[in-house]
This record gives structure tokens, C-alpha cells and sequence, in this order.
């Protein structure tokens, strides 16, 4: 005989499953719409022979344009868009856990800021300080620079949070604080570079999918996927950590040890990508929130729920952002901070119980 | 389940808050331990837990050290329900009280796991709540969630910290009457810290009073909480009254 806990926990197993399908199924329709969208008209049987023509290493059938927008313009630009999507996701998820705090996200932790900073110093002092890198290698110096100021800001957080609790207004506040800091510094490197670096990092600060080719997408793939699968197993003990500390402790979960390796792999996966886009604000905190409301707070499935849900609302807005003027494209970093702005004032206006204590 | 503790030390920074404990636990029973706040009842029971580091002593569980068994033994023999808990955002009581199996999963959950959770939740009388959010709960109710998610970790010790504090009188001896249940019929030892002596009083089999981080006394409960040693320890006047129902415990108001 089946207890009725059993039906309840196996109906509500089902019913996840079934939604992470029919995202991913979403997804998939998004990526091909994608595809599709733009100002080089194009029908869904030719972006169809191109990718076909492309995966059995039959290209010469294909007109050279259509190739060249398929899978040199349009595609690494939208894996960049579903892969920034699910990493910023899984790190703001992951993040909130750690810190047992839902309003925290690589954006709202001043990652973001301190990784612009990275980015900023690389632009500006890069040639100078290292001249015999060549040009085509300066790209990697900023995505390292980047990585490692989001690393530190994060290391700074973490350090706060075990001195000063991880209460919403000690994470939010110091986030808030660090980004101030290094955005001064930006300030400071904007003021002192000339014209050409002073677009580029004004660029870099809007966050776009422009920074898309195949090398990027190529650097970002592995890392992405196996921070997501460590992540992903750390799920059981995220779910402990969610019932507090002590509760953790005593189901052999090792907090210390999971808060720093869990942040240290959120952040790698965010950072990476933030170093390739620029700043995309509030992924992090959209996607684990509607996550949460669509699946429930299991990590088990909200990670993988919320890596979907942050590709699907990035990919759609950055389709969004580059056909709507067509054919003058807007960064989809400032569509996000529009949607990922009102999103947050809804949490704060309607979750004085819930989200916000 | 046996413990034996010896000359434990436990300080927060610089504040020794256990003073040289020495104390026992032995197999299926119900250990109360009372005593006046900040008297170091909850560092006790986080030492136990494995949650708090002495800074010296012993603790031996089973007869081995404390520090040689590893976090996921103590994990499957010892189940904790702290003092006052949150929870991050939202989750159903099912979600949480399925938390309790964490420690004898790897991944998915079995048939097994799902009928020990069912027997939990249906415990404490809590079935008809499994899909509501635990931010939705009362105080009590969500006290009752956590002593169900303590109860599907099926532990050989379960350390209660005040587990009654906001429950109703109906309630709180529903609490108290299964983990009576716990020890007599299954076999488990419990530790509970409690405040209301006459709980301790009807309840335990053996009573540990301490007082400013150290154990005044131990024993069963009518040596340990005479006349004398509670109101000195507690410093109110009290007053006992022996029925025919057995002995109350009662401030003498003033």
C-alpha cells in the first residue's frame, strides 16, 4: 500500500520534471526563433540546411551569407546569451542558499561592480603594463582581470558575512558599498582614458552579447558545465543549509567547507561570463525567484529550473534587444536592468514577509 | 545509546560558557535538562550535537570519542531540534521534514524514506500540512514541523532544545507523551532542555539541573529538584504540592 506522502512527494517529483521539460523544450523553440530574428532575412528551412550543413561537414551547398549570420554571427551570440543566462542563474540560486539570503545575487553583491573594475583596469592599463601581450590576446587579460576583482568582492562579502551574520542588510549594504568603491575606481580610469577606451568601457558597463564568437563560447562552455554539475550536487546539502546551520551541522553537512567552495564555484561561473558580456544585472536574482515560485525550493530541481529560466529570459530579452530598432541594436545589459529593476521593487513592495526579513 | 561526558570546556570567544561538565546519558531514557537562562543548557546540547567545538574534555558516544566518528555517523545516531530556527524563503513542510533523510540518502528518495517521513509528519499530527509553506505556519506548528523533520531521521538520541516553548499545553504534552513513546517502545534516549519544571518533574527518569555553565546536580527527578536546590538556583520562593496525582511545582507568589 502507497502512503499518501509518497503520491504527494511522487506527483509533485512528476510535475517538476515535467516543467524542466517543457522548458527545456521553450528554450529550444527560443534558440531556433533566435535564429531566425534579425535584419538578414532569413526562412526557418534555410537557418535548418545551414545548421544541418554545418553538423555532417556538408557546407558547400550553402550560400556563404547564410552561413556566415547562422553560425558565425547568430549562434555564438546566442549560446553566449543561453550560457551568461544559466550561469548567472545557478550562482545567484546557489549564492541565495549559501548565504541563506534571497536577495542575494552576483549583481546585488557588487560582483558585478568589482568585476567592471578588473575589466576597466585591463582596458585602460592593459597595453601599458603589458606590452608584449599581443592584441589578440588583450581580450583574455580583461576577462581575467574581471574574474579575479569579481572573486575578491566576493571573498570580501564572504568575510563581512562571518564577522557581521548574513542578514539582508549587512550583504545588500555591503554590496551596495563595495560597488560603490570600485565603481569609483571605473570613474577614475573612465576620466584618464581617451576617446576609443572610453567607448569600450562604456560598452563593457552596459553588458551586451556583442563580445560573442566562438572562442568565448568555447572558453565558457566547460566552465559552465561543470560548475553546474558541482553545483548541482551540492543540492542535498544546500537543501540542509536552507533549515539553518546548525540543522546542517547535525546532518553532517560541513557548512564552513560548503559556504566557501560553494561561493568559490558560483562565482568562477558567473565571473567568466560577466568577463565576456559586461555587466548583466539581476539575472541572478529573477531567475532562482520565479524559479522557487515555479518549482518549489528543492535544489535538486530549482537549479537546473533556474538555469533554464535565466537562459530563456536572457536569450529573449537579447533577441529582444537586437531586432526591436533594428537595425541599430540596444545592449541588453540596460533591458535587464529595466525588467530587473521593476522585478525588485516588486519583491521588496509585495514580500515584507516572505523575502525581505 | 550511551554518552559520557567528562570535564567538557565550551566558550564563546573568550566566555566560558560550560565549566568542567561531567554528566551521563544512558540507554532509553529521557534526560530533562533544566536550569535558569544563559545557565549553559543550549551549549550543552550544541557540544552533543557536534556543533559547537569543546575546548577540552571528552565526549564519548557509544563508547568511542566523539571526535573520531565521523559527521555522517553523527548524522544517523544523533537527531537535533534547535532552540529557534528559520528558513530560508519558502518551502513546503513536506520539503523540510524530508530533510531529516538527508543523512541516509545519497540522491533519491525511496519508498522507505517516503513511509518513515509519512509516519513523522503523521506523529505530530501535521499529515494535512505536508503541501503548506512553512511561512504560512504558526509558531507552534513550525516547531512541530522541525521535531517532525528530527523524528524521519530516525536517530538512536534525540537532543531536544526546548521544544515545547510555543506550543499550547495540549500540545506540549502530546511532545512530551511521544517521546515518552520514543524510549519506552522504541528504544531511543532523549535530551530535552526544558522550562517548565513540572514537565521535567512528570516527564524524565533522571533530571540535570545546572547553573551558570555548571552541573548543580543529576539524578531522578525527586532527588534532583528538592525544595532547596530550585529555589536557590532559581531564586524564587517555591511551593510543592504533592496529590494524589503526584507532585506540583509552583511559584509562591509574594
Amino acid at each position: 500500500m502507497t502512503n499518501p506522502t509518497t503520491d504527494l512527494y511522487q506527483a509533485g517529483t512528476r510535475k517538476k520534471w515535467i516543467l524542466i521539460t517543457l522548458l527545456m523544450i521553450l528554450l529550444t523553440g527560443s534558440v531556433f526563433y533566435a535564429l531566425n530574428a534579425g535584419s538578414y532575412q532569413l526562412s526557418p528551412s534555410q537557418v535548418l540546411s545551414v545548421l544541418s550543413g554545418v553538423i555532417t561537414g556538408n557546407t558547400e551547398t550553402l550560400t556563404p551569407n547564410d552561413k556566415i549570420v547562422v553560425f558565425d554571427f547568430r549562434l555564438p551570440r546566442i549560446l553566449l546569451a543561453v550560457l551568461t543566462g544559466i550561469s548567472l542563474a545557478i550562482a545567484g540560486t546557489v549564492m541565495q542558499a549559501l548565504l541563506r539570503n534571497p536577495l542575494v545575487s552576483p549583481f546585488t553583491l557588487g560582483l558585478s561592480s568589482a568585476a567592471s573594475f578588473g575589466a576597466a583596469c585591463a582596458i585602460v592599463l592593459g597595453a601599458a603594463w603589458l606590452p608584449y601581450i599581443a592584441d589578440v590576446y588583450q581580450n583574455y587579460v580583461i576577462v581575467t582581470a574581471a574574474f579575479i576583482l569579481g572573486w575578491l568582492s566576493i571573498l570580501l562579502i564572504y568575510g563581512i558575512s562571518r564577522v557581521k551574520g548574513s542578514t539582508s542588510a549587512t550583504l545588500i549594504l555591503s554590496g551596495v558599498v563595495i560597488g560603490y568603491i570600485f565603481q569609483a575606481g571605473v570613474m577614475i580610469l573612465k576620466y584618464v582614458s581617451n576617446n576609443e577606451k572610453l567607448r569600450e568601457i562604456t560598452l563593457w558597463l552596459m553588458g551586451g552579447m556583442w563580445g560573442a564568437n566562438w572562442n568565448a563560447i568555447i572558453v565558457i562552455t566547460p566552465i559552465c558545465i561543470i560548475c553546474f554539475l558541482y553545483l548541482e550536487s551540492l543540492s542535498w546539502d544546500l537543501n540542509a543549509l536552507s533549515a539553518g546551520d546548525d540543522i546542517a551541522k547535525n546532518v553532517d553537512v560541513r557548512v564552513e567547507k560548503l559556504r566557501f567552495r560553494g561561493l568559490l564555484v558560483s562565482t568562477l561561473a558567473a565571473s567568466v561570463c560577466l568577463a565576456f558580456t559586461g555587466i548583466i544585472g539581476f539575472i541572478g536574482l529573477m531567475a532562482p525567484h520565479i524559479g522557487r515560485m515555479l518549482i518549489g525550493s528543492d535544489n535538486r530541481y530549482l537549479i537546473p529550473c533556474s538555469a533554464l529560466l535565466g537562459a530563456l529570459i536572457l536569450l529573449i530579452s537579447d533577441t529582444f534587444a537586437r531586432t526591436i530598432m533594428d537595425p541599430i541594436e540596444i545592449p541588453v545589459g540596460v533591458i535587464m536592468y529595466l525588467i530587473g529593476g521593476v522585478f525588485f521593487m516588486i519583491l521588496i513592495l509585495q514580500g515584507k514577509h516572505r523575502v525581505i526579513t | 545509546m550511551t554518552i559520557q561526558v567528562s570535564d567538557l570546556c565550551v566558550s564563546y570567544g573568550s566566555f566560558r560558557v560550560l565549566k568542567d561538565v561531567n554528566c551521563s546519558l544512558e540507554n532509553s531514557e529521557i534526560l530533562c535538562v533544566i536550569g535558569p537562562n544563559g545557565s549553559g543548557k543550549s551549549t550543552l546540547v550544541k557540544a552533543l550535537a557536534g556543533i559547537l567545538t569543546p575546548d577540552s574534555g571528552t565526549i564519548i558516544i557509544n563508547g568511542s570519542d566523539a571526535d573520531t566518528i565521523s559527521g555522517y555517523e553523527r548524522g544517523r545516531t544523533i537527531g537535533y531540534v534547535p532552540q529557534d530556527f528559520s528558513y530560508l524563503t519558502s518551502a513546503t513542510v513536506l520539503e523540510l521534514v524530508l530533510l531529516g533523510r538527508r543523512p541516509h540518502v545519497s540522491w533519491s528518495l525511496s519508498e522507505t524514506d517516503l513511509a518513515i517521513v509519512y509516519s513523522a509528519l503523521e506523529q505530530l499530527g501535521i499529515l494535512g500540512m505536508a503541501q503548506k509553506n512553512i511561512t504560512a505556519l504558526s509558531g507552534g506548528e513550525r516547531q512541530k514541523v522541525f521535531i517532525a523533520r528530527a523524528l524521519a531521521q530516525e536517530p538512536e538520541l534525540f537532543l531536544f532544545d526546548e521544544p515545547t516553548s510555543a506550543l499550547d499545553i495540549r500540545h506540549q504534552i502530546d511532545v512530551f507523551e511521544m517521546m515518552r513513546d520514543l524510549v519506552r517502545h522504541k528504544g531511543r534516549s532523549v535530551l530535552v532542555v526544558v522550562h517548565d519544571l513540572n514537565f521535567a518533574y512528570h516527564y524524565s527518569d533522571r533530571v540535570i539541573l545546572m547553573d551558570e555553565g555548571s552541573i548543580v546536580a543529576t539524578g531522578p527527578p525527586d532527588q534532583v529538584m528538592t525544595h532547596d536546590l530550585i529555589e536557590s538556583v532559581y531564586h524564587v520562593p517555591m511551593q510543592y504540592v504533592d496529590t494524589s496525582q503526584g507532585r506540583y511545582i509552583m511559584p509562591l507568589w509574594t
